[in-house]
């Protein structure tokens, strides 16, 4: 069973690689990749952390709701694991 | 676009993700020489390490809203590599600034002044 | 005076614009300082800086379209794709660099189309570098939100019963779409299925020119 998580709604200022829109959102991961290093610490040049970057697929109701041209359509996106949080 | 009149939630404008926006533009044009030079550039560089592409994303989205209509693709890429280059002491503002004038001098259009 | 740049074609096989002969701007001149200090400094060469631009104008969507014609008509292919894009394009003979490459099918019941909400992300090593739409505030806020408004934008109409999957390409891995395989090109060779395929229908935004019967 694909593993379900929710994407953490933190609105930190600076460099960071989760779009906003997804945020707070639910979805599947879809499949696991990296680990890659941290770009919020690749940024500022600083040490960087390797991380699990998980390919997270939520449906099109689950983001926009009843704005949805198809709800059933879907968004696949890399969230970095530090961002993902069990829903 | 953005409404400007809410208070800021803390989303920066470059995550524009679901923004309201118009048609698609059709329009495209072929690179100049001096974009490729740029994208040339930022390849070189930060396959040598000087700084990563996180870190030209970093200056890109710390420019202001306006930059991303009032300067082109390119513009904001040179910007950004510069910024970076002079973080990571490749050269000083000073040696930039002192070479900028002098390409200036050297004429009025591009071709002038990058065949030194 | 040497003027190098006028031996050199765009992907498109134009020429450069004429930005060289308009007034110099502030920022060509921050290249021109930019490129020189570096080469005076030693850590690039004019000439590696030539090679990095004629690198990036081989790229072109031609090499995409010989990828996609190879999936359809190669199954070991079309798996090694499925595998590990990158290393399958690299197999093939692409010098795509550092670049991480996934490879997503459309089928009858599925269409998919690329984007980058936060930036510019392409997969531009094998491709070549992105259309200015691509890169444009429209397609990037637009796309995640209303897909098929913008794909009918691009001609794109697609029945409600086919799933559209928008990838968001904002991190680490880069995404080609292989669209599904024209009808009527039974039998056809690579180079004529390669024909078919379009910059537009490796994203997305489009979809291989019809097979056309003479």
């Amino acid at each position: 069973m694909p593993e379900l998580v929710r994407v953490r709604a933190d609105m930190p200022p600076g460099h960071v690689r989760t779009p906003a829109y997804l945020r707070g959102k639910c979805g599947l991961i879809e499949r696991t990749l990296g680990p890659f290093y941290n770009p919020e610490q690749l940024a500022y040049g600083v040490k960087a952390d390797a991380l699990p970057l998980h390919r997270v697929r939520f449906t099109m109701a689950e983001v926009w709701g009843d704005q949805a041209e198809i709800p059933t359509d879907t968004i696949e996106a890399e969230i970095y694991a530090h961002w993902l949080e069990p829903a | 676009m953005t409404d400007m009149t809410a208070p800021f939630d803390g989303r920066r404008w470059h995550d524009m993700g679901g923004d309201i926006a118009g048609p698609i533009p059709d329009a495209s044009h072929d690179f100049a020489l001096w974009e490729k030079r740029v994208d040339a550039l930022m390849i070189i560089c930060s396959s040598k390490g000087h700084f990563t592409v996180d870190g030209l994303r970093r200056v890109l989205e710390d420019m202001p809203p306006s930059s991303f209509e009032e300067m082109s693709y390119y513009e904001r890429w040179i910007a950004s590599i510069t910024q970076n280059l002079i973080e990571d002491g490749v050269f000083t503002t000073s040696e930039l600034g002192q070479r900028i004038t002098d390409v200036k001098q050297r004429g009025t259009t591009y071709g002038e002044a990058a065949d030194a | 005076m040497p003027h190098d740049h006028h031996e050199h074609l765009s992907p498109s096989g134009h020429p450069f614009r004429a930005d060289n002969d308009g007034p110099l701007t502030y920022w060509q001149a921050m290249e021109i300082a930019v490129r020189e200090l570096l080469i005076e400094k030693g850590v690039t060469t004019a000439a590696e800086i030539m090679r990095q631009i004629d690198t990036m104008d081989a790229r072109t969507p031609s090499n995409g379209a010989k990828v996609v014609a190879r999936v359809w008509t190669d199954p070991e292919f079309r798996a090694a794709m499925q595998t590990d894009a990158s290393q399958a394009t690299r197999e093939m003979g692409y010098d795509i660099g550092p670049m991480k490459l996934i490879a997503v099918e459309n089928t009858d019941a599925l269409h998919n189309v690329v984007v980058c909400t936060l930036c510019s992300c392409y997969p531009r090593n094998l491709l070549g570098l992105p259309p200015d739409w691509y890169k444009s505030r429209a397609y990037r806020s637009r796309t995640v939100r209303e897909p098929r408004r913008v794909l009918t934008e691009f001609g794109v109409n697609l029945p409600e019963d086919v799933e559209v999957r928008v990838h968001d390409s904002t991190a680490d891995m880069r995404y080609i779409v292989i669209p599904a395989r024209p009808a009527g090109t039974d039998g056809w060779n690579v180079d004529a299925l390669a024909a078919l395929v379009t910059r537009d229908s490796m994203i997305g935004t489009g979809l291989p020119k019809a097979a056309e019967c003479d």
